[in-house]
């Protein structure tokens, strides 16, 4: 699939003016509140007519003002999963996920009920009203709903945003085998670094109502200067590796990357299977030799790459492990005591424990193709 | 006591009338009412403060005045009313039909009034939803917006009927008080109040009055938290 979006749209004295196009099978939106990520999706599902611009989803033309064409909402084949949910509070479990379908041409339904209760695994709730419904309970049948449409882009506005930690963890197990197995391309909208960084193939980064940064999140989410200062607890770098092996005995799993193998909490994931790491800079220590009688099991050799302020007086040290990039948030004065400088060789010291559920997701697989793909795709 | 429970024929003549024709008011204006109330709570255009002006009137008005101004345009001589009966054979004047067409005139903005705060009332975010899930605006009303205002048409409705019910000075203004064909039941209690003798007739008549409103203000609560609890659960 691609996704071309270039819109100028006025709220009040709001500017957005967005413009970038996205090949990606999980496109985030990432930005702080108010920066204009919503509003986009809005203009991309039909909510919001745009002042100005173009949408090509595939090569179908959504929206292009300067032709006057405008495609209403309930034509687009666009499921939109809400923040809120926003189910019918009148209708049934089970008639909140048939109803956009009853609206799909059945030559063009590519997803069945069954499949869908299996996947979110609410069978149990179909009887059920909305109101009676947990949170996370809800946005798995907003989803299912959306999904039910047959949608040739799924989009999520912050469908977590409203669920504490544990119902959160609930729900991304399903965003990543949506992800990977449904073959609907998705737009994800969050302010949460970890969710984007567990979640994307590609990051388009909102800020005022502007495209700062657009990218894989490798590349997008390492830059400090497109994380908020806000976020800047989170910042850090994320390193792609595959589970190579399990530690039964001690309940750790070995993490294979380009920078050397991690050890990290054990999980749940066959041998080869690919995953992401997000390393935090404040949970890397540096140190000058080698480290002895240290309760770390992660030790990575590398070189010092750059320092940069990173405000509050801290340093961000930039470290060059085998081709992959790390960063340590340091203080000013341990960088004085060690004389770090670039070029310097150094050692990289991480926690098993600082690589949590929270860092740590499955990473994107290859679709493989079956033949829902085959009579459905274009791309 | 007896004598309070038997209704004379002429009595339960009036008693039928006046449920007909409450029913029909009630009804036929609903349509007109949902339509009204949708295009008030939810677009705007020139004139739309004339336009509910209009449809409030009736509750300001004397109804001695909304029944002239009826007589005037739907009487046989009046534009509508003539045009009606020489192209559709419809005469409201002197008939049970015209007492129906004062009744819902003058109910009428109590039914709007009603189906307007529901409306306005909606979330519009599922409205939203619901077009996004491939509904175009028809269905979207029929299936999300109309549901959803089921308890506020109810309200409206039962509101209309007892206003029909309890209708007087613009019905016998406008189609007078003939017995079996415009003489509803405020006007036979009125009647019996002006004839010596007819006390206990007039009395008669209040209490079916009682009972009827009683009985559709039931209804109503009933229906309302039926639609709520399917609603709100």
């Amino acid at each position: 699939m691609s996704l071309a979006v270039d819109v100028t749209h006025r709220f009040g004295s709001f500017l957005l003016e967005a413009r970038f196009v996205s090949e990606g099978r999980l496109t985030a939106f990432f930005g702080r509140s108010g920066s204009g990520k919503t509003s986009l999706v809005n203009i991309i599902a039909g909510v919001v007519r745009p002042d100005r611009g173009r949408i090509v989803l595939d090569d179908t033309p959504l929206v292009d003002t300067e032709r006057g064409l405008f495609v209403p909402k309930y034509r687009r084949r666009v499921g939109y999963v809400f923040q809120e949910g926003r189910l019918f509070p009148h209708l049934t479990v089970r008639q909140n996920l048939l109803f956009g379908r009853w609206f799909t041409p059945a030559r063009e339904r590519h997803i069945s009920l069954d499949q869908v209760l299996d996947l979110l695994d609410i069978g149990p709730l179909l009887d059920r009203r909305p109101g009676g419904l947990s949170g996370g309970e809800k946005q798995r049948v907003a989803i299912g709903r959306a999904l039910l449409t047959s949608p040739r882009l799924l989009l999520m506005d912050e469908p977590l945003a409203s669920l504490d930690d544990s119902r959160k963890e609930e729900i991304l197990p399903f965003i990543e085998r949506l992800r990977d197995q449904a073959q609907v391309p998705i737009v994800y909208v969050s302010h949460s670094l970890p969710e984007v960084a567990r979640l994307a193939t590609t990051v388009v980064v909102l800020q005022d109502g502007r495209i700062v940064a657009t990218g894989s999140p490798t590349d997008v989410l390492g830059r400090a200067d497109v994380i908020a200062s806000d976020l800047a607890a989170e910042g850090g770098v994320l390193i792609e590796a595959s589970v190579s092996g399990h530690d039964r005995a001690f309940g750790l799993t070995a993490l294979l990357s380009r920078a050397g193998t991690f050890q990290a909490p054990h999980l749940d994931l066959p041998i080869g299977t690919p995953v992401r790491v997000r390393i935090r800079a404040r949970d890397v220590m540096i140190a000058t030799t080698r480290p002895d009688g240290l309760s770390a099991l992660n030790v990575l050799s590398g070189v010092v790459r750059a320092l940069d302020a990173s405000g509050d007086g801290l340093i961000d040290v930039g470290l060059d492990c085998g081709g992959v990039r790390l960063a340590a948030r340091l203080t000013r004065k341990s960088i004085a005591m060690l004389k770090l400088e670039p070029g310097r060789e150094v050692y990289a010291v991480i926690k098993s424990v600082a690589l949590d559920r929270e860092t740590l997701g499955r990473a994107p697989t290859p679709v493989e193709p079956t033949s829902a793909d085959a009579s459905t795709s274009r791309a | 006591m007896n004598d309070l429970l038997n209704l004379s024929p002429d009595e339960w003549t009036a008693v039928r009338l006046s449920i007909r024709v409450a029913t029909v008011a009630m009804f036929a204006s609903l349509p007109v009412g949902i339509a009204v109330a949708y295009l008030l709570a939810r677009t705007h255009f020139p004139g739309k403060s004339i336009v509910n002006g209009i449809v409030l009137l009736p509750l300001i008005l004397p109804p001695v005045v909304t029944g002239y101004l009826l007589l005037l345009s739907f009487g046989r001589r009046g534009p509508i009313g003539a045009f009606l009966d020489q192209h559709f054979g419809i005469v409201f004047s002197f008939r049970w039909t015209g007492a129906a067409l004062a009744c819902a005139v003058m109910a009428f903005p109590l039914l709007v009034r009603s189906i307007r705060l529901s409306i306005e009332a909606v979330d519009r975010r599922l409205e939203d939803a619901a077009g996004t899930l491939g509904a175009n605006p028809l269905w979207v009303f029929l299936f999300v917006t109309l549901p959803l205002i089921l308890p506020g048409i109810i309200a409206g409705m039962i509101l209309c009927f007892a206003k029909a019910m309890g209708e007087f000075g613009a019905t016998i203004t406008f189609v007078s008080n003939i017995p079996g064909e415009t003489q509803t039941l405020p006007s036979a209690i009125y009647t019996l109040t002006q004839i010596p003798g007819g006390e206990s007739g007039a009395l008669r008549l209040t209490l079916v009055s009682i009972i009827i409103s009683m009985g559709a203000l039931l209804v109503s609560e009933f229906m309302a938290r039926r639609v709520d609890e399917r609603i709100s659960a």
